[in-house]
């Protein structure tokens, strides 16, 4: 079994120390016997772009997120589209969630079209969410860190990823943190992500291997580390928000 | 003189820092912050009274070194430097150094402000202390919590510069694209420094390059060298941002594990002179030359900058050795991702395999977003370190990082508390060995006062 990680405008849009999302999903792989091939996607033409079983889509500066939000306006979106159509996992954060909504509503000016993936709206905000976010879910908690002055709001398509329970997540309003619709996911969870909310991590994977693989059953893995990480970083978050 | 309300914040912050003292405790920051809650001008008030002016050192990685080399040789041509010297480098450790150095009565007792500004602060204090001179080191990302986008901010610099009267000396890196793009005034006075080496450096573009595009046409920057991130010979592909002519320059480099060997030469090198800089890394390359352009900027002679720096001695966790039991603790100060990178390559570069006691904290003056060590190349580290101790607030996060990095569970022990850990990476240790401590600031200091208590440091940081 193999997996393939595609990592969308790594040159552009990793700034916020996301990068742990791909090392995550490789490690957790190639643990299980699984090999684990990342190859990066960005602005300009694609080579292959029906190759990736999942994609990853971190967060970038806001002149890094015009230029990727321009190249996705164009055959890339399409092809990204296409992709997810035909089974492929896509997992975004913060600057990567917002373009894959369907618009992007600054302070001034016009509404900016996003890639139409998520269905998802987000409206510039005045003051910045930044500082540690748990969020709780039915399928278990996360935890991250988040840094964001976008706010998220869900159209009927798209179900909460969970409910906040420390810092603001979406929108600061609804008490909802990121998105799922199909194999879908965006946040706003920094910290690297996935390193220490290894469910899903491991969901993602699933998903991704599903594309290709028959009979996916992951391994159980040790996860002491990846839980007393995210322990200690939610007694962090709950005594300093 | 300094006005009225200047000399009674100065009274108050010099009673607040002699109460921390009897107490034992540190003063690098609380009397600056009782001096400027009283006067919010304070600064300027007392940095007017300074003949040889003030100059201001920023940028994400290498202010407290450069700072450092800088006050040497002002010192060794015979000025009287006022230096923020303990790293407290946001506005109240200025203000700290200012009234510590002052008379009750509010006049300085030295001739040169010499203040290490925290990048972000720098656009306001800049306008407030007019400053004779201005260094940036280079501009990485770092604490995103705190200082956000790394474009914005350079931005905020650049206009924060160009509103200084033109006659104000710019000392630039002409290797970091987004640092080079700060002069944006056409009389600007600026001296620029970077290295000439083609040994240095190789031509592959790092991962964690934080300007991959030109500053000014965003097309894709093209890189002849890469030194570190996105550092080293670069062009623009439409050529309207070119890398600029270095006065300083360091045309040869030879790293040893104990400093480096560098030919200086550039425009303002009247001769090719040979310096030692007796700190490795790369990056004290950077920061000597730094310190040796803002000596020229400032009118001070290459050859007694030169004399000055071959007696340079590293500060709090700037490689900082420390004796314990016949074992040497090497302080390494971490906080974002190239300043991790740069500290790796000096320590690997001699093919050392280290014992670490590494600590990562999340307080502000850490950054409280950890994500940054996810960015750092632990996959290069891991495969050469020897064992290591992990401890700090988020140290369950970095013992995460080096297990996706690869380092066997069997090499890795999680100790929370900082003297426990210490004493654990010492146990570990041969006799005559080294322990490399990794540490962010404030697991630094908490390391450090830990080590106080045992009688191996001074109870607090002082020069």
């Amino acid at each position: 079994m193999d997996l393939r990680i595609g990592h969308l405008y790594p040159d552009l849009m990793s700034i916020y120390g996301d990068k742990g999302n791909v090392i995550a999903l490789s490690q957790r792989a190639r643990w299980r016997g699984i090999a684990a091939e990342v190859r990066p996607y960005t602005v300009g033409e694609w080579r292959e772009p029906e190759w990736p079983d999942v994609w990853f889509f971190g967060g970038g500066q806001d002149q890094g997120q015009d230029l990727v939000g321009a190249d996705l306006a164009g055959r890339n979106g399409e092809s990204l589209r296409k992709s997810v159509a035909s089974g492929a996992a896509i997992f975004s954060v913060c600057g990567g969630y917002q373009l894959l909504g369907t618009e992007y509503v600054p302070e001034v000016g016009a509404a900016i079209p996003g890639a139409g993936i998520l269905d998802v709206t987000t409206r510039a905000g005045r003051k910045r969410f930044v500082g540690n976010l748990v969020v709780d879910s039915a399928d278990g908690p996360l935890v991250g860190f988040e840094n964001h002055s976008g706010r998220t709001y869900l159209g009927p398509k798209a179900v909460p990823l969970g409910s906040v329970v420390v810092g603001n997540g979406n929108n600061g309003e609804d008490k909802t943190e990121g998105a799922i619709q199909g194999k879908v996911i965006g946040c706003y969870l920094h910290g690297s992500c996935l390193p220490k909310n290894p469910w899903l991590a491991d969901r993602l994977l699933q998903w991704a291997l599903e594309r290709r693989h028959t009979d996916v059953k992951l391994a159980k893995l040790d996860d002491e580390a990846e839980l007393a990480a995210r322990t200690q970083a939610t007694e962090v978050a709950q005594a300093r928000p | 003189m300094p006005d009225a309300l200047a000399i009674v914040a100065n009274t108050a912050g010099k009673l607040t820092r002699e109460g921390l003292r009897v107490m034992g405790r540190g003063a690098t920051a609380l009397p600056g912050l009782v001096a400027l809650t009283l006067d919010p001008d304070f600064i300027s008030a007392l940095s007017r009274e300074l003949p040889h002016g003030v100059v201001c050192v920023s940028g994400t990685n290498g202010k407290t070194t450069t700072s450092r080399m800088l006050s040497d040789i002002a010192r060794a041509t015979g000025w009287a430097p006022i230096h923020n010297r303990s790293g407290s480098n946001l506005d109240r450790g200025v203000a700290a150094a200012l009234l510590a150095d002052a008379t009750w009565s509010g006049e300085p007792r030295g001739d040169l402000g010499l203040f290490e500004i925290d990048e972000a602060s720098l656009p306001g204090v800049v306008g407030r202390v007019r400053p004779r001179a201005v260094v940036v080191t280079n501009l990485f990302r770092d604490q995103m919590d705190r200082y956000f986008e790394l474009d914005a901010l350079a931005r905020r610099i650049g206009d924060a510069l160009a509103g200084l009267p033109a006659e104000t000396a710019l000392v630039l890196n002409a290797d970091d694209p987004l640092v080079a793009s700060l002069a944006i005034r056409k009389d600007a006075n600026v001296t620029y420094f970077g290295v000439d080496d083609d040994a240095v450096g190789g031509n592959v573009p790092q991962a964690i390059s934080d300007a991959t595009r030109c500053p000014r046409c965003r097309s894709p920057l093209r890189y002849e060298r890469v030194v570190l991130a996105h550092v080293g010979v670069w062009s623009c592909p439409t050529g309207d941002f070119t890398r600029p002519a270095r006065d300083v320059s360091a045309t040869k480099v030879v790293l040893g594990p104990r400093g480096s060997e560098v030919v200086i030469g550039g425009v303002l090198a009247s001769m090719y002179d040979e310096i030692r800089v007796p700190v490795p890394g790369l990056y004290n390359v950077y920061n000597a030359l730094a310190a040796l352009a803002t000596a020229r900027a400032l009118a001070i002679g290459l050859p007694e900058s030169i004399r000055a720096l071959a007696n340079f001695t590293p500060a709090f966790g700037r490689l900082e050795t420390v004796e314990v039991n016949g074992k040497t603790l090497r302080l390494v100060l971490v906080k974002n991702p190239a300043g991790f990178n740069a500290a790796i390559a000096a320590l690997l570069e001699t093919g050392r395999r280290p014992r670490l006691l590494a600590a990562l904290n999340d307080r502000d003056a850490d950054g409280r977003d950890v994500s940054w060590i996810w960015d750092a190349d632990f996959e290069t580290l891991a495969p050469a370190v020897e064992h290591a101790v992990i401890t700090g607030l988020r140290g369950r996060d970095l013992a995460l990082r080096f297990k996706y990095a690869g380092l066997p569970a069997e090499k890795l022990a999680v100790v929370d508390d900082p003297a426990a850990a210490i004493e654990k990476a010492l146990g570990l240790a041969p006799a005559g060995s080294e322990v490399v401590v990794l540490a962010t600031y404030t697991a630094m200091l908490a390391l450090r006062e830990a080590l106080a208590r045992t009688g191996a440091v001074a109870p607090f940081w002082e020069d």
